[in-house]
């Protein structure tokens, strides 16, 4: 019983509060960052009253509200050929799955209560969690496929179509490059991978996924967005070319494939979190369960319900900024063709994250403690950097006239 | 895999692009039959915009023709302004004053950039690249700005007269100009770094939507369109007008002839203008800017209002049109997408006996079909005919 309502509260907070919340929050960031790039002001108008003599529009925030109540209010038309079972269910899929693994992500540390014991936070601790994730995931395409398909149009199968070669290729290189990940923590449950990546290497420099496998951290984070269909992969909805899978929908069906993409973006951001940046650890000031830092001397106590609190405060701050990171990608890009897309998903990142998995083996089967693992990784990073720096300099290109 | 085709028999899928679809700017139809994803053949269809400007032309009186030029090329109107009454100015043997020649070039110089913008812009779009779109559009809005200030309107400018233009410049124009160019360039710089070395945009725009030289040639396409391909012809320094002889810029050619190289001509090309604008500010002399000549001038309203010969003038004018002498003339000038030619017969009544516009994009989109589609996916369909530069009034007419 105990069990059943710890579950469901957790489902709430984590998956309804913080999830659907931040997603909602997100289609305001996405208005208002993009109008911050591009010299605009953004959404600013909608209010309910006045304060003060000015319109209450806090931001712009309110914008939400009207959008959810234009789409609740709007005609839901279905094409006169469409397949209507189908063409109803299609956008619950994709936002049913990506919910679905939320459920495998740790959001803070273990709860330790003296009358019910250790309560994970975590709605469902499962053992294959990761591989859990693809799977799940992997299901999402067809929530985009089956929309283009019973839609009844040329653009919207065109659209469907490109979701569906899209996301399978870049599965196998999300999977592949996940394997380095688990090779390196040897564990596929999240929250053990989490708690992996507790502690610093070489006392500064924490034991995060992407100091370990930085590799597979931009591999991953490549095909994910692959995944989410987010620019420059956003192909199966290339507004230019072929308007996109949901082409026919209106109202709240159209309204689920937005907000779904947006929970795509927080459930990217939560796993990448969770693999790569070390959960909801904070390095040098949350590290183990003894220690608590902002609620904790907000209080004046240390135990465990403080330090739970700081690690789904930590949780969510690098949630939020990786989102915020998805964005600017989106709004800094151009769009990949989809030959472009299927080369470097086969060609490109396939064979990378294979060498990745051959490299990540070999260094942890020499020192089993991660630390060569983390130098090269370190390596890496300064190279990286370096190139990025020292580089060939971005000047306009010159002409080449007469 | 021959096997697999024999068991599964595929079917060409034929997709409508436009007349209205959200990413065709200018109406106009892309018929494509795809074979997945890659066409196998396409009709391009012009004609949705046709308005019969040639005919409409032909049933009013000369000067009643200026407005609808600026309907033409509706990104840069003033260029067609300048070059119908270039070519009226042909047909009468006139020669403007100097003042009116550098204000011809300088803005037409101010409206080739907004032209070049825009298409940059929309390349840019079309690409999912929203941010660099914006950033034009909004560089785009100061060259509007300062069209504002001089005409008085934004598109429907209706600037040129035969024998110079309407008004002169206002106060403190120079000055403004320079300062909005400044801003405009930043702008536009910007793009550049953002872009030009971008490697999806790259990939995008390289050996897509290819042409050669020869082709380019015999399709009769001009402006920057056969410019990347690597001729470098261009109206300002093949066949000089107004004061262009006394400019000195250059002529930005590029080798391949692929959108991308349309994008880098473009980009030169619109600081070649910039070039061209600080030397005409530099050198504009004072004087009129427009002739005193009673047989196709409107004489100064003070002058209707109290003489009976300047009443008579205007009456004149305004009900039998402008004397021009029977006659047939071709002009052209560079417009922004290329040679815009005007061919006029006068039968020296008020009105054109007959008009007819060499619109430099209509020429363009004939080889749309047969060279610049062919092959290409669908996903290129719409970055290629932004590269075009199709502006629907001046293509369809």
């Amino acid at each position: 019983m105990f069990l059943v309502v710890s579950t469901l509260i957790k489902l709430v907070v984590f998956a309804l509060v913080f999830a659907l919340g931040l997603a909602a929050i997100l289609t305001w960031m996405e208005r208002r960052q993009s109008a911050y790039s591009q010299d605009r002001l953004g959404p600013t108008r909608a209010h309910f009253f006045k304060l003060f003599g000015r319109p209450f529009v806090l931001f712009g925030l309110l914008h939400i509200v009207a959008d959810a109540l234009k789409m609740f209010f709007k005609e839901p038309f279905i094409p006169k050929d469409a397949d209507r079972g189908i063409f109803r269910v299609a956008p619950l899929i994709g936002f049913c799955t990506s919910l679905v693994i939320l459920a495998l992500v740790p959001f803070g540390p273990d709860l330790v209560t003296e009358r019910w014991g250790v309560i994970p936070l975590q709605v469902a601790r499962i053992d294959a969690g990761l591989l859990l994730v693809l799977a799940v995931g992997s299901l999402g395409v067809y929530g985009v496929a089956l929309a283009g398909w019973a839609s009844n149009n040329r653009f919207a199968l065109l659209g469907g179509m490109r979701a569906s070669a899209q996301s399978v290729s870049y599965e196998i290189a999300l999977g592949l490059t996940i394997v380095g990940v688990l090779i390196a923590y040897g564990s596929t449950e999240l929250s053990a991978i989490v708690n992996a990546q507790r502690g610093l290497v070489h006392g500064f420099l924490p034991n995060w996924g992407i100091f370990i496998q930085p590799f597979a951290a931009v591999l991953f984070f490549v095909a994910a967005t692959a995944e989410t269909k987010r620019a420059p992969f956003d192909l199966p909805e290339g507004e230019s070319e072929i308007i996109g899978y949901f082409l026919e929908y209106s109202s709240m069906g159209f309204g689920m494939f937005m907000l779904g993409e947006f929970i795509e973006i927080v459930v990217l951001s939560c796993v990448f979190v969770t693999l790569f940046l070390g959960g909801w650890q904070l390095p040098y000031l949350i590290g183990d369960t003894s220690s608590s830092f902002l609620f904790g001397s907000l209080f004046g106590v240390n135990n465990s319900v403080a330090h739970a609190l700081d690690g789904m405060l930590v949780f969510g701050i690098k949630v939020f900024f990786m989102c915020a990171f998805q964005l600017q990608v989106r709004w800094t890009l151009p769009r990949f063709r989809y030959d472009q897309l299927m080369r470097l998903g086969w060609k490109t990142l396939l064979p990378l994250a294979l060498a990745n998995i051959f490299a990540t083996a070999l260094l942890t089967w020499w020192d089993p403690t991660l630390k060569i693992l983390g130098h090269v990784g370190v390596a890496m990073i300064l190279m990286f950097v370096l190139v990025v720096v020292a580089g060939p300099r971005r000047v306009p290109a010159e002409s080449h006239g007469h | 895999m021959s096997d697999v085709a024999h068991d599964l028999p595929t079917r060409h899928m034929e997709v409508n692009l436009g007349p209205s679809h959200p990413a065709m700017h200018g109406t106009i139809r892309i018929k494509v039959e795809l074979d997945g994803e890659v066409i196998v053949k396409s009709t391009t269809e012009v004609g949705f915009l046709h308005r019969a400007f040639e005919k409409e032309c032909e049933s009013v009186h000369w000067a009643q023709c200026m407005p609808y030029t600026d309907r033409l090329n509706y990104v840069s109107p003033l260029i067609n302004n300048f070059g119908f009454a270039a070519a009226v100015e042909k047909l009468l043997s006139v020669e403007i004053p100097e003042r009116a020649k550098y204000i011809r070039v300088l803005m037409a110089e101010i409206s080739r950039i907004a032209d070049h913008v825009t298409c940059l812009a929309a390349v840019a779009m079309e690409l999912g690249g929203f941010t660099p779109f914006l950033y034009l559009m909004e560089a785009r809005e100061f060259l509007y700005d300062l069209i504002e200030e001089v005409c008085g309107a934004r598109v429907t400018v209706n600037y040129a007269r035969f024998g110079g233009v309407a008004f002169d410049l206002p106060d403190g124009f120079a000055a403004r100009v320079r300062a909005a160019l400044v801003k405009v360039f930043k702008l536009l710089d910007d793009t550049d770094k953002l872009l030009t070395r971008n490697r999806i945009f790259i990939d995008r725009t390289l050996g897509v939507g290819k042409i050669t030289a020869e082709q380019a040639v015999a399709y009769g396409i001009t402006g920057p369109f056969l410019r990347a391909t690597g001729v470098d012809y261009d109206v300002r320094k093949a066949h000089p007008y107004d004061v262009y002889e006394r400019m000195e810029f250059d002529i930005p050619v590029g080798d391949n002839g692929d959108s991308y190289d349309r994008w880098l001509v473009r980009l030169e090309e619109a600081r070649q203008s910039r070039k061209i604008i600080h030397q005409a500010l530099a050198q504009i002399p004072p004087g009129p800017v427009l002739l005193e000549d009673p047989r196709f001038v409107l004489p100064p309203k003070e002058k209707v209002h109290t003489t009976i010969e300047g009443l008579m003038n205007h009456f004149k004018l305004v009900i039998d049109g402008a004397r021009v002498p029977p006659g047939e003339v071709y002009s052209f000038s560079e417009a922004g997408n290329g040679e815009l030619g005007f061919y006029l017969v006068s039968d020296g009544g008020g009105k054109p006996y007959k008009c007819r516009v060499r619109s430099p994009c209509f020429v363009i989109m004939g080889a749309m079909d047969d060279v610049l589609l062919k092959g290409a996916t669908i996903a290129d369909v719409v970055p290629i005919f932004g590269s075009v530069n199709m502006i629907g009034g001046e293509c369809d007419r």
